[in-house]
């Protein structure tokens, strides 16, 4: 039933939509710090894998306009989100091409460029491992002889003495009657290679030690309460508590999960402390932006899978073998999330679930909108179709007959949240004309179409929690201070839509504010799609934290019964006296007089906090069972028409559609936005970008000239988004999140479309042109 | 070797000491404060520096400032002087950004468009906005904005 809202639901234009129309908008690297502002050049590895044998800085430090040069001496400290594996700088090793070993701090960017390359280091060079198999080779070059001796959260597994930083295990059923019961088996590798994530902003950081001993960082982040923490953590040594650190978000120009955590970051954050009293920005050029922040993971997935004639799945055996790179302090959690999630949103009752972390000399992996779920979802959405093929079934059909409902036992126990899964798979498969076959009028082309389901939770420690703190204006206007980011998503308007539809104030009255962790409360990260439904409750507790204190107040002062009152267009009414009305803006600072001339109340204000307490990452290591570590499931379903050039391969999406379930849409523009931003996101890492690395592991292409990404010709000719809204019951009026979902069955879509267009099955993505001209000079099949 | 050179930013001149090879784009951020153009890639890929000169799309990180002097700079700070353009509200009404890091370089790229041909199609529209990424929109909002000025509609309805 849809409830009868005022604000929610509504196509509420974006609140942040003049300052980024106008150029008004301030990113870190658009503030001014004044003349004593210096600049950052970072000394880099030019190897994979090396020992470092020793660093002369005496030269870059005579160049004059040089104020220090830093190196791994100055900090010998450790950081992580949730295994500290990574030091701010290399120590005795450098484990990624690309790695930061020194810095030279300077009045002026190019001195600090000239100098940093007299920086001279010297390097004992170590076999790279760069292949996830060959780092599981018992013979295998150890990338962290320590791993057994990090720090790291209880739900990690590391094996020291190996590569693998993390091996995370689902059982569930009895794999052998499983396997005994299906009519079908069905095999094979499916192969992701990493990814950038291409925010057009690239990183930077400014960093100010003042001589007061704070320090504050203005930071292009996604998660500033985060980094605070990192920060104070890894730079207690210098006496820095949380009070001392301030992180200060101004807009942020795209994060895509690259700018959660502190990968770079935490560079900024020391070279301050190096340079007290100065601020000292460091810019990440396009070329670092690619090689020294977080990537993609790359994947390997062997999926086994068996059914019966009926189509019903009798068993999953799913082997992740992730290449997590130099560094896994955060990617490790992908490694994780993704273990518990790998069956896909299907009933599958006998369940061997293998997700292993496995460092390489590669650039550290980590999270990327649909952290890891994309990269699985391409095998397991291609496994589907071919399975459903296999029996003769309709893969739409397959796929409606094995979807998840409602309390299905999830892999590792816990139940499935309310879903509207069949209703995603129905109209999407009618808005694509599923099951009718389409011919090109041109005899040089091929149509096909694909089809997909997609399912996604969010992946966050037990406790993550969001805070926001709501006050009143003297016009009735509002300000909200949260900590959530505005990554580009519409989160400011989502926010004040939920406050706008608690006190029935309008939305352009109400101002919500950026992060600056001195003023604004806590919120984890934004990340994991989860800042509409977790901060979305918190700003909805402050909303009526403020609306009791407006009702006790207005009751105390008129003597109308509290359940009397209510709040309507910016006023408090009462239902059994129809002709009172107290505006809002006449009382919420100036208080309300009373006959004998005194006030009563005050500014009202409110506070709101959620943490999710049904939620806990315990659970046997060797089944993954007895825990409930995701909060709830955002699922849907993807399908798309793709025409191909035989001759070279090319392909056009002449369609996409994306149905996707809410739960309840605050703004559907916004979620629209989602999709077809996320869709293409989705197609370009199945059509275009492919990344390269040489054999000594150096990216070959960090730019854009060389790894593509769409421009406004590349887009699909027809984009459709379907919002389902199925609500999820401890969600801010049953809203989940959708922000990562909308890119994660793209591949799939294609890889299937593809296959039912030339009976061609690729199964290594990207499927660029190139490779579907190639595959077209195969026989038909699989391959 | 300094010198100095004068600059005519949004109809306004603003005489800056410049080195022969500073680039526009570094200018006009550190020297003038005009920060809409932004820095992403610094080599002509990315579109995000983009400035019109004498009304056409530059790259501003591409070129010099030297080069610029005697020219009409404009910045989508200098369109929105009179208030919004109304390619600026159909950027808005049809959420044609996101992040909005792109946006001042695709609103310049489509502004110079409508300004010889107020009336494109959306190839036309496609083909202008090529050279500027955008990674959060998928264009198609941006598309749909632009068409709408193209078609004359819209001041309206919002």
């Amino acid at each position: 039933m849809m409830a009868d809202y005022t604000h929610i639901g509504r196509p509420h234009i974006r609140i942040d939509g003049l300052e980024k129309v106008s150029g008004a908008a301030r990113y870190v690297d658009d503030l001014d710090f004044g003349p004593d502002l210096l600049y950052a050049e970072i000394v880099e590895s030019p190897h994979a894998h090396a020992l470092i044998t020793g660093i002369d800085t005496s030269a870059a430090q005579r160049v004059d306009g040089v104020f220090r040069v830093v190196t791994g001496k100055d900090f010998p400290y450790t950081f992580g989100l949730y295994m500290k594996d990574r030091h701010i700088f290399a120590q005795d090793r450098v484990r990624f091409a690309g790695e930061q070993v020194a810095a030279v701090i300077a009045r002026d960017p190019g001195v600090a460029s000239r100098a940093a390359k007299l920086v001279e280091i010297g390097y004992r060079e170590l076999l790279p491992v760069l292949d996830p198999d060959e780092a599981m080779e018992p013979d295998a070059e150890l990338i962290h002889p320590d791993l057994g001796e990090y720090p790291h959260v209880p739900w990690f597994f590391p094996r020291g003495g190996t590569n693998i930083a993390h091996w995370r295990k689902v059982r569930r059923g009895d794999m052998e009657k499983g396997f005994g019961q299906a009519d079908v088996i069905l095999e094979d590798t499916y192969q992701v290679p990493r990814y950038a994530h291409c925010a057009i902003e690239p990183h930077v950081i400014v960093g100010r030690h003042d001589r007061s001993g704070q320090l504050t960082l203005w930071s292009a982040s996604q998660s500033p309460y985060t980094q605070r923490n990192l920060f104070a953590e890894a730079l207690a040594p210098l006496g820095l508590s949380h009070k001392d650190i301030r992180v200060i978000t101004p807009y942020v120009g795209g994060g895509f999960g690259g700018k959660a955590g502190v990968t770079m970051e935490i560079i900024g954050a020391a070279l301050a402390t190096a340079v007290q009293g100065h601020p000292v920005k460091v810019r990440w050029t396009r070329r670092q932006e690619f090689t020294n922040t977080y990537q993609r993971q790359g994947l390997r997935a062997r999926l086994k899978m068996g059914i019966k004639r009926d189509g019903s799945i009798t068993a999953m055996e799913h082997r992740l073998h992730w290449d997590a790179g130099a560094y896994v302090e955060y990617g490790a959690n992908v490694v994780n999330a993704t273990g518990l999630s790998a069956t896909g949103p299907y009933r599958i009752p006998n369940i061997k679930i293998d997700s292993l972390c496995i460092y390489t000399n590669l650039p550290p992996g980590g999270p990327y909108r649909g952290f890891g779920y994309s990269e699985f979802h391409f095998g397991l959405e291609s496994h589907i179709t071919r399975l459903a093929k296999k029996i003769g079934m309709d893969p739409v059909e397959f796929r409606r007959k094995n979807a998840i409902r409602e309390g299905d036992t999830l892999a590792y126990g816990a139940r499935m949240n309310p879903s509207g899964l069949q209703e995603a798979i129905d109209r999407t498969a009618r808005e694509i004309g599923w099951g009718r076959a389409e011919r090109s009028a041109d005899p040089n082309t091929v149509i096909g179409k694909g089809f997909a389901l997609f399912w996604k939770a969010p992946a966050m420690p037990p406790n993550a929690s969001s805070a926001a703190f709501l006050k009143f204006n003297e016009d009735g206007s509002i300000n909200v201070t949260v900590s959530g980011m505005e990554i580009g998503q519409g989160y400011l308007t989502v926010m004040a839509q939920i406050a706008a539809e608690i006190l029935t104030v309008p939305v352009e009255k109400i101002r919500v504010q950026l992060p600056d962790t001195d003023r604004n409360p806590y919120e984890w990260q934004t990340v994991a799609s989860h800042v509409t439904w977790s901060c979305g409750n918190a700003v909805r507790m402050a909303a009526i934290d403020a609306r009791d204190k407006i009702l006790d107040l207005v009751s105390r002062t008129s003597g109308h019964d509290r359940d009397t009152l209510f709040l309507s267009e910016e006023a408090v009414r009462c239902r059994t006296a129809t002709d009172f009305r107290l505006p809002l803006k006449d009382f919420v600072i100036q208080g309300i007089q009373t006959e004998d001339g005194t006030y009563r109340g005050g500014p009202i204000m409110g506070s709101g906090t959620f943490m999710p307490e049904f939620t806990s990452a315990l659970s046997d290591p060797e089944t993954g069972q007895g825990g409930h570590p995701n909060v709830h499931y955002t699922v849907g379903a993807g399908a798309g028409t793709v025409e191909i050039d035989k001759q070279t391969g090319k392909m056009k999406i002449l369609k996409i559609v994306l149905a996707v379930d809410v739960g309840q849409a605050i703004n559907p523009d916004l979620i629209r936005g989602q999709i077809t931003g996320g869709l293409l996101q989705g197609l370009s890492t199945v059509l275009y970008e492919d990344i390269r690395f040489d054999e000594k592991g150096r990216m070959l292409n960090p730019n854009f000239a060389d790894y593509k990404i769409p421009t406004s010709l590349d887009i699909p000719e027809e984009m459709v988004p379907i919002i389902v809204e199925v609500p999820q019951p401890d969600g801010p009026f049953g809203a989940r999140g959708v922000g990562e979902h909308t890119m994660i069955p793209a591949a799939p879509i294609v890889a299937n479309a593809v296959e039912d267009a030339l009976g061609r099955r690729i199964t290594v993505m990207p499927i660029t042109a190139e490779k579907v001209a190639l595959a077209m000079l195969d026989k038909p099949g699989e391959k | 070797m300094k010198r100095t050179i004068n600059l005519i930013i949004n109809e306004e001149s603003w005489p800056v000491d410049v080195e022969a090879g500073d680039t526009l784009l570094d200018v006009l951020r550190t020297k003038v404060g005009v920060k809409s153009p932004k820095v992403g890639c610094e080599r002509g890929d990315c579109g995000a520096c983009t400035v019109l000169l004498d009304g056409k799309t530059v790259r501003s990180c591409l070129i010099l400032a030297v080069e610029a002097e005697g020219h009409r700079i404009t910045t989508v700070e200098g369109l929105s002087k009179e208030g919004l353009t109304p390619l600026q509200q159909a950027f808005i009404r049809h959420n044609s950004f996101q992040c909005g890091f792109c946006a001042p370089g695709i609103v310049l790229a489509a502004t110079e468009l409508l300004a010889r041909n107020e009336h494109p199609d959306e190839d036309q529209i496609k083909e202008a906005l090529a050279g500027n990424l955008c990674r959060c929109t998928g264009y198609q909002p941006i598309i749909e904005a632009i068409l709408e000025v193209s078609r004359g509609g819209g001041e309206d309805d919002g």
